[in-house]
């Protein structure tokens, strides 16, 4: 079911009026008027203006050259796209969902719903007798797909008789051929396009035949811009998807004070009464809050807010205090904070749980998650992770660093076969070794300031650079697994070969440290 | 080379021995900061412990905890941070790692990774002798352990061998390895040469020690430790969270 509400700019702007001064509203023109560059310029007119020849869209200085009496009011475009939303939750009590169709349209899925209020028929009925109590102008229709009730209600009456109903057993492509091309939601410019072609009536286009179309506009793919997407959404050959109003109402608690604070240790008292709150209403919703919002008033209009994500949904109060409590440390009080504002922007399902057998973590131990905020609050983000490996030949690619809690992604593992170290350095150092030209065991090297003799040598291990991503100037590495005269135990590896043509002498590094 | 006779188990004044059935506790690691043996002797330890539980009935079947590995900037700087491809293949998925900018940061995630039940045992490195690290902050590490359970493996990297409430406390560095199988010119299964110098209930001694798949082996060192026995024995074991919570 398509709404439309015809004058809505207008029916908003006398709702807003005294009830005694409505009635004479209308008998002088009125316009609604909006700056642009060029001066004010006309939103709405009421049907005295329109009897007196002044239209939407005309520059105010020409309406008033036809009507010097019109009256003018600013218009509100965006009090009327938030009284369009409230709208379209309150339409939903003819259907399970609903969705906007700006600047002055509701859609309501009413499928299956019909024999609830007696018939297609009597609900619209019901629909305009409710907005017509409220004074509101509405054009409802009811259609199989959302482009054919959409117009229907905006062109439905052109034809001269009533059709707000189509049936979903009715030819949709015969009713709706003597409507005008408009009623496809189509962009201006493609309208002009279409009246140049003489394209007038729906019916038209379809008598031209689609390869036409098609060909005509086949590089237009958003549907307000292609008459042969819009023709089939209207026919139901395409789906049409729709975004539905959905009312979230996010769980919030306040605390307004009596004197204002100016002091670290009543702020916590207050934060923690407010993370109590919190708990509760999370508690009767068995929800638990991923996202926390603390907002903090001060006296002098000043506002500071502190936001919270948490890795797993909670509603512990004392975990939520103490994170919040990390996150005060730096609020300026100025003057006083008068009022403190918690609310939880993200929520997810949590189910109740018996609480109390086991008691706080103190005693008891915590769980992982809130062990893992306590860290990430204090240390950062950076600082906790966990390393996965990665599909890459080169060893310090070979593993990358991900939130605590992310799963691994199926990769090759390392062959069995080669042997790794426990630990790598950040970067592989430089090294100077001894060793059989052009490319022999290492026999020597030092590291660090110190020499070490290598008894046992592994190697090499060839690691060609991958050369579709790094230049091809770079060059191959050739790892050698050794263990020096103390037992210690090392990962060197040699860049490039003597007259690879990619540098001079190769160079050593040692990259890591064997277990 | 020979291997230990077997003892009973937990009982006062024996020798440690690996495999054996102790409460997790704290121990202390002392290395050197120009190689990895630290840190490989702890994972050897908790692998020990994890896969060798004491308690069969009560162990679960597939533990599949996280662990925690906790460096401190000095730490990293000296010896790098862990690479999962070299890490035993039963842990390396389950490593949570945490980056401390300073000491105190690092002993905050340890304390913090100590309460939390989500984590099969912890390891910290830290390097050097710093000020926030005093007896103090020793002891209440060495609490948290053994009132929630769960194990430190603290390594020390260049570190004095300062005061510190450790149960055991050993010294390792790494020792020549034994020729592998087939390509003698390798080097081989890791060997450390592990001192255990400070102990309450143990026999302070040395040993060489090996990880085999998971459990340890351990061999003696020709030079045998002087004898505590009686020391130790009368010393006995008591519990300092038990003592805590009594206060």
């Amino acid at each position: 079911m398509t709404l439309w509400l015809a004058n809505l700019a207008i029916d908003r702007w006398r709702g807003r009026l005294a009830p005694n001064e409505r009635h004479g509203a209308d008998a002088t023109p009125l316009a609604l008027i909006g700056e642009t560059a060029h001066g004010p310029r006309i939103e709405a007119v009421n049907a005295a203006g329109l009897g007196a020849g002044a239209e939407a869209g005309m520059m105010l200085a020409d309406a008033r050259a036809l009507c010097p009496q019109i009256a003018t009011a600013p218009a509100d475009p965006a009090g009327d796209l938030a009284f369009l939303e409230t709208f379209a939750l309150w339409a939903q009590r003819w259907g399970p969902w609903s969705a906007l169709d700006p600047p002055d349209g509701v859609l309501v899925d009413v499928t299956g719903v019909a024999h609830l209020f007696g018939g297609e028929a009597t609900l619209l009925a019901e629909a305009r007798r409710l907005l017509a109590g409220r004074g509101l102008a509405v054009r409802a229709a009811i259609a199989p797909t959302a482009g054919a009730a959409w117009a229907l209600a905006h062109f439905g009456t052109c034809s001269g008789r009533e059709q707000a109903i189509l049936p979903a057993d009715e030819d949709a492509a015969m009713r709706l051929a003597d409507l005008p091309v408009a009623a496809l939601r189509l962009d201006g410019d493609v309208l002009l396009v279409l009246r140049r072609l003489g394209l007038r009536r729906i019916g038209d286009l379809t008598r031209i035949g689609r390869d036409a179309l098609q060909r005509r506009f086949r590089s237009r793919h958003s549907p307000a811009a292609n008459p042969l997407v819009r023709l089939d959404q209207l026919l139901g050959r395409v789906p049409e998807p729709l975004l539905p109003v959905m009312a979230v109402e996010a769980p919030l608690v306040l605390r307004r004070l009596l004197e204002p604070l100016r002091h670290r240790g009543l702020l916590d008292r207050v934060v923690t009464e407010l993370a109590s709150d919190m708990a509760r209403e999370l508690e009767g919703r068995g929800q638990g809050a991923r996202r926390l919002e603390l907002g903090l008033w001060r006296v002098d209009g000043d506002v500071l807010l502190r936001r919270l994500e948490l890795a797993a949904a909670t509603r512990d109060p004392a975990h939520m205090t103490r994170l919040l409590a990390e996150k005060l440390g730096d609020v300026e009080a100025g003057f006083g904070i008068e009022l403190v504002r918690l609310r939880a922007s993200w929520t997810q399902p949590l189910p109740l749980t018996q609480s109390g057998f086991e008691a706080t973590g103190e005693d008891h131990g915590t769980s992982l998650a809130a062990c893992m905020d306590r860290l990430i609050v204090r240390l950062g983000e950076q600082a906790v992770r966990r390393p996965l490996p990665h599909a890459s030949h080169l060893p310090e690619r070979a593993q990358r660093w991900h939130p605590p809690f992310e799963a691994a992604c199926a990769v090759q593992d390392e062959l069995a076969f080669h042997a790794r170290p426990l630990k790598l350095l950040d970067r592989a150092e430089p090294i100077t070794v001894l060793y059989a030209t052009p490319d022999g065991l290492p026999r020597r090297f030092r590291w660090r300031g110190q020499l070490h003799e290598v008894v046992r040598a592994e190697g090499p291990e060839r690691i060609a650079p991958e050369w579709w991503r790094e230049r091809s100037t770079a060059r191959l590495r050739d790892y050698y697994r050794v263990e020096d005269e103390a037992g210690r135990r090392y990962w060197l590896y040699r860049l490039g070969l003597a007259g690879d043509g990619r540098g001079g002498m190769p160079q050593w590094f040692l990259h890591g440290l064997c277990a | 080379m020979t291997c230990l006779p077997a003892l009973p188990a937990g009982c006062s004044g024996a020798s440690w021995r690996p495999r054996l059935a102790v409460p997790a506790r704290k121990e202390e690691i002392f290395a050197s900061g120009r190689e990895a043996c630290g840190a490989a002797l702890a994972l050897a330890l908790a692998c020990d412990r994890l896969l060798n539980p004491s308690d069969e009935a009560s162990a679960p079947q597939r533990d599949e905890r996280s662990w925690l590995w906790v460096q401190d900037r000095a730490a990293m700087r000296l010896g790098g941070r862990p690479y999962v491809p070299g890490l035993p293949v039963r842990l390396r998925h389950r490593l949570i790692h945490v980056a401390a900018e300073k000491p105190q940061d690092a002993l905050f995630a340890l304390e913090e990774g100590l309460r939390c039940l989500g984590l099969a045992f912890v390891i910290g490195e830290i390097a050097g002798n710093p000020r926030a690290l005093n007896f103090t902050a020793s002891r209440r590490l060495a609490v948290a352990a053994e009132r929630h359970g769960v194990p430190l493996f603290l390594v020390r990297i260049d570190a004095e061998r300062d005061p510190g409430a450790a149960r055991m406390r050993w010294a390792v560095q790494s020792a020549a390895s034994p020729p592998p199988r087939w390509n003698l010119q390798a080097p081989g299964v890791p060997s450390w040469r592990a001192e255990l110098f400070r102990a309450r209930v143990h026999r302070p001694g040395e040993w060489i020690l090996r990880d085999d798949g998971g459990s340890l082996i351990a061999s003696v060192r020709p030079a045998a430790a002087p004898d505590h026995d009686v020391v130790a024995g009368q010393s006995g074991d008591r519990s300092l969270a038990g003592q805590a919570g009594a206060k």
